[in-house]
């Protein structure tokens, strides 16, 4: 039985049960349960408001829950997000980067920051910077660059020391079309190096792309499974129409 | 990983369009104006002389006002009342009268009597002046003693002199005393201000939490915050003591490592100081706000304008947490009597404490987690 439990949770990036955050009255997320699977990529769906980036900030650490509890890369998040946080790799809301600073002086810091040596720090950067396609903007400072490659760079960085997990906290959030679709590219390149992505959306037609996708309305998660099973359940064309039919319900942000 | 931070704080030092000039410029600005704003030598002094008298020795007093170079001298007349009118008019600060009779009663009785009035709306200003016209007088006093005791041969009649002797400041030069504090508040502003508003403005921008969520300790964020506001701090430090130096000739009479050394102490606690209240602030206008209110308070318990002595007992108490009560001392020690670092032991003793106070507490106080 031991054994059994063991190997199961060998391959679980992330195993959260009960996890709760009240803020004085108001329950942000509700007890929520669920696993998200070794390279995996793990799309949290809900509206503006239904708890999807406090819970994913308790799952980085920058949060502490009020009750219940997760293991994120097999470690504690209530007692040790100190270790957590040097196994994944976090993109907030808004764009976090040194606007002040050039491309590969962002890259410099946050490579050096998660323990990169200086020839490490150079090959990373060459490599990200050649993905991107970025070459001619090593030395544009941040601030300089359009909202889309602004994205892409965070990205980037988020995973510049190859953790096991990344969270992306609406990554795409008012971004063109053309830019979400390479955007899609790079979650994609990273989920095939076994890197778990967990990402939040309110974007339909972006939950497709993930193996499967938790609905949370509330606070509370009302549908957990792949896109095109949800699709069968509620017998909908898709993903919009299963959001809409789950979503009727909801109190918060009418 | 403290290496890359570093380098990231003072890229962005360097890079901001007003901050270096600020660091620079301001000292620079504030030394070499403020202690002659802040001069609290009374000069020109406008002065009416009733005299009654009109004899020699009336001459000659009014001439050894006049050559003292406090006065001037704005009107000589016979008439009270006309005195009166200009002291009323805003024409002229303080009138000295001489009776008449007063030569005469001087050589017969050996004593006469002058009186002084003084505008007294701004108090302190009426004080000093009637102090110098006082010692003027009494200096006058003493030469027509000794003119006297030529002339009739008499026996001088003891009399006490008191000769006061300022030590450390002889000359009693204000700005000896006002340089020193003003330095001290420059670094205040400069090293307590800069790297409050530094974190709460990350907190502002967001990026603060892009940071929160590596696994960078607390410690070393703090340390990166702390070491460039540090070298900042110093390099004004330098630039207040070559001003002092350029315009007023004033140089430290004492070791100048034994200053660097107590500065470095001083900085490490307003700056730790500074990164408490940005832990607390939520914005940048709260943080302005908090810094405001203890610098403040801080120049006032220092002792900077009042010996802290004079106040009340409670807010004697209160001093000893400003930072500036310490170094306002140690810095007045260093220029002008050239105290060397063993004379000053308790006060490095309390701005190290300071400064581990605070920089703990910053430490502490700064969460990568909400609760």
């Amino acid at each position: 039985m031991y054994k059994e439990t063991h190997t199961h949770e060998e391959h679980l990036s992330i195993v959260a049960q009960g996890l709760t955050k009240r803020f004085g009255s108001f329950t942000a997320v509700d007890n929520i349960s669920f696993n998200v699977k070794k390279g995996e990529i793990f799309g949290f769906l809900g509206a503006n408001g239904a708890g999807k980036t406090t819970a994913m900030k308790m799952l980085c650490g920058l949060s502490k829950p009020t009750s219940g509890n997760a293991t994120v890369a097999g470690f504690d998040v209530s007692t040790q997000s100190e270790q957590i946080k040097k196994n994944i790799g976090y993109m907030s809301q808004k764009f976090a980067l040194y606007e002040d600073l050039k491309v590969w002086e962002n890259m410099r810091l946050y490579a050096g920051i998660y323990g990169l040596n200086d020839n490490e720090i150079k090959s990373r950067t060459d490599e990200i910077l050649q993905q991107l396609d970025f070459q001619n903007e090593r030395n544009t400072l941040v601030k300089a660059l359009p909202l889309g490659w602004k994205q892409k760079l965070a990205f980037s960085i988020s995973i510049i020391h190859q953790p096991d997990i990344v969270f992306l906290d609406e990554p795409t959030g008012g971004v063109d079309p053309a830019a979400r679709r390479q955007f899609w590219e790079l979650i994609y390149q990273t989920a095939d190096k076994g890197i778990t992505v967990t990402r939040t959306t309110h974007y339909m037609d972006e939950a497709e792309y993930c193996n499967r996708i938790c609905i949370l309305v509330d606070g509370k998660i009302v549908a957990l499974d792949s896109p095109k099973q949800l699709k069968e359940t509620y017998s909908a064309q898709n993903i919009d129409e299963v959001f809409r039919l789950l979503a009727r319900k909801a109190i918060r942000n009418q | 990983m403290l290496k890359y931070l570093l380098e990231k704080e003072f890229k962005q030092f360097l890079r901001n369009r007003f901050l270096p000039k600020f660091a620079i410029v301001f000292p620079f600005a504030i030394l070499s104006i403020f202690p002659l704003v802040t001069n609290t030598e009374i000069k020109n002094i406008r002065l009416c002389v009733v005299d009654n008298d009109k004899s020699g020795y009336a001459y000659r007093l009014t001439e050894k006002i006049k050559s003292s170079g406090y006065f001037i001298l704005k009107a000589v007349t016979t008439n009270e009342k006309e005195a009166f009118e200009l002291i009323e008019s805003h024409k002229i600060d303080i009138i000295l009268e001489i009776p008449s009779r007063f030569e005469s009663d001087l050589i017969k009785e050996n004593k006469a009597s002058v009186l002084i009035s003084a505008n007294a709306v701004n108090g302190m200003k009426a004080g000093l002046s009637s102090a110098y016209l006082s010692r003027i007088i009494a200096d006058f006093n003493q030469d027509i003693r000794i003119d006297l005791l030529q002339s009739t041969n008499q026996q001088l009649s003891p009399a006490f002199g008191i000769t006061p002797l300022f030590r450390y400041n002889p000359l009693m030069k204000s700005l000896f005393n006002m340089i020193p504090a003003i330095l001290v508040m420059l670094m205040s502003v400069v090293c307590g201000f800069l790297p409050a508003l530094n974190i709460v403005a990350e907190k502002e921008k967001g990026t603060i939490e892009q940071m929160n969520v590596t696994p960078v300790s607390k410690f070393t964020l703090i340390l990166a915050k702390l070491i460039p506001f540090w070298v900042v701090g110093f390099i004004a430090l330098n630039i207040c003591i070559f001003v002092a130096w350029l315009f007023y000739d004033f140089f430290p009479q004492g070791n100048l490592l034994t200053f660097y050394l107590f500065a470095a102490v001083f900085v490490l606690a307003m700056s730790g100081f500074g990164l408490v209240v940005s832990n607390y602030a939520k914005s940048i206008q709260q943080a302005v706000f908090i810094m405001f209110f203890f610098v403040l308070t801080f120049v006032f318990l220092s002792g900077l304008y009042t010996p802290a002595a004079n106040m009340p007992d409670w807010a004697q108490l209160l001093s000893h947490i400003s930072p500036l009560k310490y170094i306002i001392l140690v810095v007045r020690l260093i220029y002008l009597k050239g105290s060397g670092f063993t004379d000053m032991l308790p006060q490095f003793f309390s701005l190290t404490f300071l400064a581990l106070f605070f920089n703990t507490w910053a430490v502490l106080s700064y969460r990568k987690r909400k609760m």
